[in-house]
């Protein structure tokens, strides 16, 4: 749409946790296209599904999670597209990091605390470039401190030994380690302060114009990723309910949920805007309401809502933008995307 | 903004308040006679109205939630006083603490971990209201008594929550069994450590006008420790902002957050998100890097004195004292020491 090219596709993703009966649909139909070089923005509650989109994607769901339909593809540059559903442990192996890299969250906590940043960070370069020679390795390890701001001298630091936000940052070098195309950060800064958040912020933004790669930013904090992606999508109880330029989200949400988590969040400058926030709590997966999972807290519900789960279509020609509502049409036609 | 009738009456106070926690000694401690502790509050001094939310901003390691376990009694203080309605509270346990506390209740961060799994919201009511003598006599005024408090805290009707285990409640409803919990001592004053941050986004709202509400309804004196200051700036009538166990900046939540006058309140905003930030990122200035010091070692003089960009000779010797702006704004900072050109030019660079 945008002419961008896409990077990793997402068609039709479902996910379960268990398997029969008693199995819980964390993810329906997702579908969600990441374009090469742009920040796309995850937001939800817990529950929602986000952080489970990522480890589907990844392949790296933990076991009672079954991915039960749906394909995720990653395009190469200059063509080439590889089902990351069908490949096998070894290839996995090989892409992962290669091509698409995790940080995770409380990622500060996924250091191994027995073993140096060095040793850490050299760890990957060992695995994946088999061919570098031990001082070139760590002239790297040397090199993507730096990069995230962290002087090389800290190298031999074990990580109870630096603070929360250094160690994020370690995370953060470690996963462009090997320049991969996509980066998927799963709220890679809700465990630190406002201040280290906006530097390391800061540090990526800085760090993909340089080097060109891709993000999925999860997070639950909307005015974080107003700010800094450039599309946003927004779940709700396992689905994708609107998504949209971050710009068009803040200004003019067209799902009720959107603009109900936009008037959660008070605001810090400007006038004080009047805070909603939203009615009843999140869904559990388990007992999930019928039809349109958010209408049991909406506002504007309509009787269709109940019975009908409405689907992701684009409101208008206009905008480049889908939404998951009732209220933005009566007949959704198929559309596809990008 | 302050619309309360009643006379802002200080119920709690806190002067001078300090708090060391002991380092655990090594051998090599042993060997030198060296003894470390951590400065986690220094020289604390604040005043929790009744009818108003005073919030208590800072991020993780600044001592805010050690404040509150100080205000609540839990740690023994090291120097300073605290002051009940005006009298001094003396160190003490038992029936004076249990009196004391029935006066001043603590709400925890993390509602899955305050309340008992193995027992009912019945249980946990009931027992708040028995220790505190509120239970009444007999069965039937138990049960009235019981149904007021989750009437309080918006769960109603009564009898559908009264029976739950806190695994069958939401993150929210867990919070409000918290708060009603702490309002069955019928208390003056509210100590809210971070209230909501463990909740959903959506539902934090709900929260946080609850508490407001009941400030107004019952007239508490609410203490809003929060790591989010943009929210202090919705919710709380006065705000505190506290770097490295100092509190450095006070005054109208409005004129904290609109025009803040210490330069790590300055960072504190600078830093927060805001989507309607115009400069694109890569664009902005440099707000400042650096992280807290040490509270084992804290920095002489101003603690924020090694990150801040107006730093000064004097900053790095003599620790500010505060001094007073206009509109009942303060700053610890010796930038407004003559109360001369200083005290302006911060303003214009918050507005631009």
């Amino acid at each position: 749409m945008s002419g961008n090219e896409a990077v990793l596709t997402v068609r039709g993703l479902n996910v379960d946790y268990g398997t029969g009966d008693g199995a819980v649909h964390a993810l329906r139909d997702v579908d969600l296209t990441l374009h090469r070089g742009e920040v796309l923005g995850l937001a939800g509650e817990s529950g929602c599904g986000k952080s489970t989109l990522a480890y589907a994607v990844t392949r790296l769901l933990p076991p009672p999670g079954v991915i039960t339909g749906g394909e995720v593809h990653y395009h190469r540059q200059g063509g080439g597209a590889l089902d990351l559903l069908a490949l096998s442990a070894a290839e996995l192996r090989a892409f992962r990091w290669q091509e698409l890299s995790i940080v995770f969250q409380g990622a500060m906590n996924s250091l191994n605390p027995v073993h140096t940043v060095h040793s850490q960070l050299t760890d990957v370069l060992r695995a994946h470039r088999p061919e570098l020679k031990r001082p070139e390795r760590t002239a790297r390890a040397r090199e993507l401190l730096e990069l995230v701001g962290i002087s090389a001298d800290r190298l031999p630091a074990y990580p109870h030994q630096l603070s929360g936000g250094m160690r994020q940052r370690v995370m953060i070098a470690m996963a462009l380690a090997l320049e991969p195309e996509i980066v998927i950060m799963d709220e890679p800064t809700t465990a630190l302060d406002v201040v280290m958040q906006r530097q390391i912020l800061r540090q990526l933004v800085r760090l993909r114009e340089e080097l060109g790669f891709s993000v999925v930013f999860i997070t639950h904090d909307i005015s974080l990723l107003i700010e800094f992606s450039d599309r946003i999508a927004i779940m709700y109880g396992g689905r994708i309910v609107e998504e949209a330029a971050a710009s068009s989200i803040y200004r003019d949400p067209r799902h009720p949920y959107s603009d109900g988590l936009l008037h959660s969040f008070p605001a810090l400058h400007g006038a004080r805007r009047e805070l909603t926030g939203i009615p009843g709590s999140p869904p559990h997966l388990s007992a999930m309401p019928a039809g349109c999972a958010f209408h049991p807290r909406c506002g504007r519900a309509l009787d269709v809502c109940a019975t009908h789960v409405p689907v992701l279509a684009a409101p208008d020609d206009a905008d480049p933008r889908t939404v998951a509502c009732w209220l933005h049409g009566q007949a959704p036609a198929m559309t596809s995307r990008s | 903004m302050s619309n309360q009738p009643a006379p802002n009456h200080v119920v709690l106070e806190a002067r001078s308040v300090t708090k060391h926690f002991p380092v655990r000694r090594t051998g090599r401690d042993l060997v030198t006679g060296r003894r470390r502790t951590v400065h986690a509050v220094d020289d604390v001094s604040l005043e929790l109205r009744r009818g108003t939310v005073t919030a208590l901003v800072g991020e993780s390691g600044s001592g805010k939630s050690t404040v509150a376990g100080l205000l609540a009694r839990l740690h023994p203080l090291t120097a300073g006083e605290i002051r009940l309605d005006g009298a001094p509270v003396k160190a003490g346990g038992g029936r004076s603490f249990r009196a004391y506390v029935r006066r001043v209740q603590l709400i925890f961060q993390d509602p899955f971990a305050s309340l008992n799994p193995v027992h009912t919201v019945r249980y946990h009511l009931t027992r708040a209201l028995r220790i505190h003598g509120r239970a009444g006599s007999g069965e039937a005024e138990l049960e009235e008594n019981l149904t007021a408090l989750l009437d309080r805290v918006q769960l109603t009707p009564a009898h559908q929550y009264l029976d739950r285990f806190p695994h069958e409640l939401s993150g929210g409803q867990r919070q409000r069994v918290a708060i009603a919990r702490a309002l069955g001592a019928d208390p003056q004053v509210l100590l809210a450590d971070e209230p909501v941050s463990m909740l959903d986004v959506s539902i934090r709202l709900g929260v946080l006008n609850l508490l407001k509400d009941l400030k107004d309804r019952l007239s508490l004196a609410v203490l809003y420790i929060t790591h989010d200051i943009a929210s202090a700036r919705y919710f709380a009538d006065t705000t505190l902002v506290m770097y490295a166990g100092r509190i450095v900046e006070g005054g109208e939540s409005e004129t904290v957050t609109q025009h803040p006058a210490h330069p790590y309140t300055q960072l504190l905003i600078a830093s927060a998100p805001d989507p309607d930030r115009v400069v694109a990122e890569a664009e902005q200035e440099e707000t400042g890097s650096g992280e807290p010091p040490s509270l084992i070692a804290p920095p002489p003089g101003c603690r924020f004195h090694p990150r801040c960009p107006k730093a000064m000779a004097r900053c790095r010797t003599e620790a500010p004292p505060r001094f007073d702006l206009e509109g009942g704004q303060w700053a610890a900072c010796w930038l407004y020491a003559d109360g001369g050109e200083a005290r302006h030019e911060p303003r214009k660079e918050s507005a631009a």
